[in-house]
């Protein structure tokens, strides 16, 4: 057997007959015997449980007592609006390196005294000594150990969670509230990584399999693997660090600008003040010479992360690269998201990408692919 | 029904012989979601690559098991590739083949023998 580490659900997931394989240095669920298209179908069309554990849970406390001290000091890092997060509330964000790129992408939630954050499971130590070395001084840091983490995602999800806890309803999409159930502290958001509407639920190890269980019960939910989770956050349009952004790409290449507010940008009342400010606001202001895009394939031929795209059927120049694709179940045909250079960059444009051999046509695509469904 | 090696299992109908991909290896790609057949007319030789499949995780090449000629493919498969996980031995066929010699089927795996190669 492998030295990878398990969530407290490995139990269940192998007693549900899934298909375990190492990802990220756990042992985690790829697919179980309903397989990867019924499972994604199944999360769009009524409630899916994924096991998230494996990503970090990290507390972030002001040393003085006040949540905006934790918040400017998490501003150095990320070129996000934390200050003005408000209690109960969370946000998308990333931390950024020196030359501009993005070294992670996370949640951050302002939980009163406290600020929560979710980071990729990849990243989590180099995560947690960066925020050690750049916040340390204000703030104490903890490395949640003994939470598992489940993602409850789809438009069943609400009656689902509410059957077990009913104040889960009230919650609003980026919500975070911290609620009761059997005694238990839940901490929970209403967010996710596949587009639908949703919960993450954070929850001690000792009852992570009971609520699992709990849930798994309710008609509308079945549990879901890795494999329908990354084609349904493809289809959503989202980004899996490490794939379609990394160390080398900026926010607005990787068109994130939206997740930079205005408060961070160039007149904005604290610009600049992270990693990598100069090109980050620059690029802002001006753009970057390559965008992330959305491509649809003409056929049925996936178009996989590495693919090499070309402006038309005969030139030898490339524009740019696939970094994710595959086949999208709901849409019923392929999708990729890659990075073309400014110029190729319009939506409707038809460019090239070389299949074996061949040159196949694909569209570029606004995404998400399939209308996001968040209950604002 | 006879097997290969390469997880493809042989059917004879009258002088043809039918070919697809063993349950076994169709449960091992997982949901199949592109499949390019090959040109009928085709002559192949023993491992050329005459059909592409993708599932939900990566591409995969099925090598002609035999020399031959294909003479029929399921274009069904196109539009439907999970056929395939559904009924690899049946609905899941993916092309028909003309055996330059047919006696080359004796030669391949019987289905005790397949069995005790994916045991």
């Amino acid at each position: 057997m492998s030295g990878d580490k398990q969530t407290s659900l490995h139990g269940l997931h192998v007693e549900l007959g899934a298909k375990m394989v190492p990802f990220a240095g756990y042992d985690m669920p790829v697919q179980y015997p309903m397989g990867v298209l019924k499972e994604h179908l199944h999360c769009r069309a009524a409630a899916g449980l994924f096991d998230v554990s494996h990503m970090g849970q990290v507390l972030i406390r002001p040393k003085s007592g006040d949540v905006a001290d934790a918040a400017r000091a998490l501003e150095t890092l990320v070129p996000v609006d934390v200050l003005g997060l408000g209690e109960g509330r969370q946000r998308y964000g990333f931390f950024t390196n020196e030359a501009g790129g993005i070294e992670d992408d996370l949640m951050i939630a302002n939980r009163g005294d406290h600020l929560f954050l979710v980071v990729n499971a990849a990243c989590k130590d180099a995560d947690f000594a960066h925020m050690q070395a750049g916040l340390g001084a204000d703030c104490d840091l903890e490395m949640i150990e003994g939470r598992s983490l489940l993602a409850l995602q789809g438009p069943a999800a609400e009656g689902a969670l509410a059957s077990l806890v009913p104040a889960a309803t009230d919650m609003k999409f980026m919500d975070v509230a911290v609620l009761d159930w059997n005694g238990c502290e839940l901490w929970i958001s209403r967010s996710g990584y596949t587009g639908e509407d949703g919960y993450e639920i954070s929850v001690p190890d000792g009852q992570a399999e009971e609520l699992a269980r709990a849930l798994l019960a309710l008609e509308a939910v079945e549990p879901i693997g890795l494999g329908a989770r990354d084609s349904l956050r493809l289809e959503a349009g989202l980004c899996l660090y490490g794939n379609d952004i990394d160390s080398d790409t900026s926010p607005t290449e990787a068109a994130l600008n939206w997740a930079i507010q205005k408060v961070r940008r160039t007149d904005g009342a604290r610009a600049g003040g992270f990693p990598g400010a100069d090109r980050i606001l620059a690029e802002l202001a001006g753009g970057a010479a390559r965008k992330r895009v959305g491509l649809r394939p003409e056929g049925r031929a996936p178009m996989r992360g590495g693919t090499i795209l070309f402006a038309d059927e005969t030139s030898t120049t490339p524009i740019g690269e696939v970094t994710s694709g595959g086949f999208g179940p709901t849409i019923q045909g392929p999708m990729s998201m890659g990075y073309v250079t400014a110029e190729n960059a319009t939506i409707g444009n038809t460019i090239y990408a070389e299949l074996r051999g061949k040159r196949m046509a694909a569209t570029l695509t606004k995404m998400p692919f399939t209308p996001a469904n968040f209950k604002r | 029904m006879k097997f290969t090696e390469e997880h493809e299992w042989l059917e004879a109908e009258g002088d043809l012989v039918i070919v697809g991909i063993t349950a076994y290896a169709a449960e091992q790609l997982g949901d199949l979601v592109f499949v390019e057949l090959p040109d009928v007319g085709t002559e192949v030789a023993k491992d050329d690559e005459v059909v592409v499949i993708e599932s939900v995780k990566a591409a995969s090449d099925i090598l002609a098991p035999l020399d031959g000629e294909i003479v029929e493919v399921n274009e069904a498969l196109t539009d439907e590739p999970t056929k395939v996980n559904e009924d690899a031995t049946g609905d899941g066929w993916m092309f028909k083949m003309k055996l330059t010699n047919p006696s080359d089927m004796d030669n391949l795996l019987d289905e005790d023998a397949y069995k005790a190669l994916i045991a």
